[in-house]
């Protein structure tokens, strides 16, 4: 069967309004045989982008990572399209009550700090990274209370990093945290909310910068000449040999040619593009995952053959 | 309050200086401030004591379309096109000032006449967006008419009036010819309602005209109803035929179809009718209420009438549409009876004001004159919107026997 058959991740109902709106879009204007269909969570989505049942999967970083990993494992490519303008050079906070005695990292040893779930990248995984790189192991040097809303989505549904601001001043002593961990765009947004009075929190570090979701097609589309990143010996056919039907493949390239030109001065598409927060795709690049997947390793989140080792994760 | 732009040391060209201002204070305002005057691609710097402005500058530029060329102070902003992408097709609804436009794009959607309208967003469904299919020229002024002449029902009208004095039977009349009242405001309300439904908000004087006409309506069912009831007795009777009369107003389709056999012929009719029982009134209760009634349904009339005429102004052959519907009308109700006979009596009898054989002839002669009165005014009307004399004449005699 031809065409292109995406998976997506419901952690909201405007994700049914975005891709209903562009699946009418890439097939009207697009001339292209294109649906989709909705997962509860990143893992089944990723499994089945490696397990060829689906073409192209919109990925999280922490699903690219574990997308990666089960290729590698498997000896199947994975071919990047494409990645939201938004995606690029995200960083990661941890605050602090402004009057708090605590200066630097090394002084939330025997503190407690709050993360998001514990699935999310920006908000648990990559900061609990940046904790460990100043010698402190999360759970060992430092209590992590983490609020789990939205388990399996990737830290997609903000709820849990909201909670974890919230913690900071919380009105129980008992519930009050010594450090949050945010994504900074939450930053700002919990900033104009009013979640975080103005001039309550300070910055006590960041993260480098990282990238974040990534369109990722399957062994489903590959070909040979596969886009920059095709598996652990370059470009690589399936395990069977198969490229793949050509036809296929021109669909995810053609796909791929949409969402680049996907234009923001276009009405038809700029409150599709808002809802997804974007105002226009970019050339996908995997320069920005390193971090990721070195706290995936040091958390044990993922082994490297993809399998799911962490505690207690039930998407 | 100091005045907006008396800060010209937080403002110069390429700069945007927030002192210690945050973007979790609404520090963008100043960036955006200093953003509107560079073209896609020019550089601001961005200047600032807030701890962690460089963090919500990063996510507030990601957010918006635009680029941090640096992290560190000084900070510069690399403006993006996104702006300008999004008002690139947009286009005014019409003129503020002017008059409303010949046409209502339904991508205006509700936005306000005259407002820069961006692309996009849901085209509203309004069935009546052509200006002469519902336009009036007098309608800004008779909206302004209808916004002061406003009145509370609790108050306009002395409840507390003595009824005692009213013969039983002429109490009777009156509660019946209330009911029948009620039944008609009903149709009349809805009727408006309806239409303002399906009205393209551009045509903003109409619909606020026809939002004053249901409102008026509103009242005129509570004050008929307050009065049918003040003798503590129960309601009149609604027949089928009236009824039936007012089901084929609420079927009517079309703006001007409806608007002219409601407002032109139903209400103009009214008029008459209202005049009658408050010059028949028994007490000053019933005198207030038809009172105020008469007062709202002179403007219906009124936008009714220039409605009509405007439109058949400007396309004579919407008479013969027109003039169909009243016969259709007419041959639709020509097996039903039109006036309960209940409520010609009561009228004959209110008239009358008592059972003397004399005051009966008197009350008939009476509701025989009103029925002529209420024929001349509609051939009046008739012929105010276009219609020849002898034609206004044949089709006011079509008009439906129960008045409305």
């Amino acid at each position: 069967m031809g065409g292109v058959l995406l998976g997506a991740v419901a952690y909201d109902p405007k994700v049914v309004t975005i891709w209903d709106g562009f699946r009418s879009w890439l097939r009207d204007s697009g001339g292209l045989d294109f649906d989709y269909v909705l997962y509860s969570n990143y893992e089944r989505q990723v499994s089945d982008l490696v397990d060829g049942r689906i073409d192209v999967a919109w990925n999280s970083p922490l699903a690219w990572v574990r997308a990666r990993r089960l290729a590698t494992a498997r000896g199947v490519p994975l071919t990047p399209i494409t990645m939201r303008d938004t995606d690029c050079d995200l960083r990661s906070v941890v605050v602090v009550r402004a009057d708090s005695p605590v200066t630097a990292l090394a002084d939330l040893a025997d503190r407690v700090v709050a993360t998001g779930a514990v699935d999310s990248p920006q908000a648990t995984l990559l900061p609990l990274s940046l904790l460990r790189s100043v010698g402190l192991t999360p759970g060992t040097d430092v209590r992590v209370r983490r609020f789990d809303i939205g388990v399996g989505l990737h830290g997609d549904h903000i709820g849990g990093e909201r909670e974890a601001a919230r913690a900071l001043f919380a009105a129980d002593p008992a519930d009050r945290v010594d450090a949050a961990c945010l994504i900074d765009s939450n930053l700002l947004l919990f900033g104009r909310e009013g979640v975080l009075p103005a001039g309550a929190v300070r910055v006590l570090a960041q993260t480098p910068p990282y990238d974040h979701c990534t369109m990722t097609a399957g062994p489903s589309a590959s070909v040979s000449s596969a886009g920059p990143w095709a598996g652990p010996d370059d470009a690589l056919p399936s395990a069977n040999g198969d490229v793949g039907d050509i036809s296929d493949t021109s669909d995810i390239s053609r796909f791929g040619d949409l969402l680049l030109g996907m234009d923001y001065a276009d009405a038809s598409l700029r409150p599709l593009l808002d809802l997804e927060g974007l105002k226009e795709w970019r050339p996908p690049r995997l320069s920005g995952y390193e971090q990721l997947e070195r706290a995936v390793d040091e958390a044990g989140f993922y082994a490297a053959d993809g399998a799911i080792t962490a505690d207690g994760y039930r998407p | 309050m100091p005045s907006a732009g008396a800060d010209p040391a937080a403002f110069r060209a390429g700069v945007a200086d927030l002192a210690d201002l945050g973007l979790d204070e609404g520090g963008h305002l100043l960036i955006e401030r200093g953003l509107d005057r560079l073209a896609p691609g020019g550089r601001l710097a961005v200047t600032g004591r807030h701890p962690a402005l460089a963090v919500h500058l990063a996510a507030w530029c990601r957010a918006y379309g635009h680029r941090l060329d640096s992290a560190e102070s000084p900070l510069v902003i690399v403006k993006g096109s996104t702006g300008r992408q999004r008002w690139s097709g947009a286009e005014r609804a019409g003129s503020a000032a002017g008059p409303p436009a010949a046409r209502a794009d339904p991508r205006w959607g509700l936005a306000a006449r005259g407002a820069l309208v961006e692309a996009g967003g849901p085209p509203i469904g309004a069935h009546w967006s052509e200006r002469e299919h519902v336009w009036a020229d007098i309608a800004p002024k008779l909206y302004a008419a209808a916004a002061a002449a406003q009145w509370d029902p609790a108050t306009a009208v002395d409840w507390t009036a003595a009824i005692d004095a009213v013969p039983p039977a002429i109490e009777r009349a009156v509660v019946q010819v209330m009911t029948y009242l009620v039944e008609n405001e009903q149709a009349a309300l809805i009727i408006p309602a309806r239409l303002l439904a399906q009205l393209h908000p551009h045509y903003r004087e109409v619909m606020q005209l026809l939002a004053t006409q249901a409102a008026d309506e509103a009242r005129h069912v509570e004050v008929f109803t307050r009065r049918g009831l003040l003798s503590g007795g129960p309601l009149g009777t609604s027949s089928a035929g009236g009824r039936a009369s007012l089901a084929t107003l609420l079927n009517e389709p079309d703006f001007t179809t409806a608007s002219f056999l409601l407002s032109v012929l139903g209400e103009g009719t009214f008029l008459d009718l209202l005049r009658f029982l408050h010059a028949h009134a028994p007490d000053p209760v019933t005198a207030d209420v038809t009172r105020l009634a008469l007062r709202d349904e002179a403007r219906h009339v009124a936008f009714g009438v220039a409605h009509t005429a405007h439109l058949t102004a400007s396309d004579p052959a919407y008479l013969g549409m027109l003039r169909q519907s009243v016969e259709r009308r007419h041959a639709a109700l020509q097996d039903t009876a039109g006036l309960n006979a209940e409520v010609f009596d009561s009228l004959v009898l209110l008239a009358a004001g008592s059972w003397h054989p004399a005051a009966i002839r008197r009350g008939w002669q009476s509701v025989r004159d009103l029925a002529a009165r209420m024929d001349e005014g509609r051939r009046r009307r008739l012929a105010a919107i276009g219609f020849p004399d002898d034609e206004a004449a044949e089709l006011s005699a079509l008009h439906t026997r129960n008045f409305m």
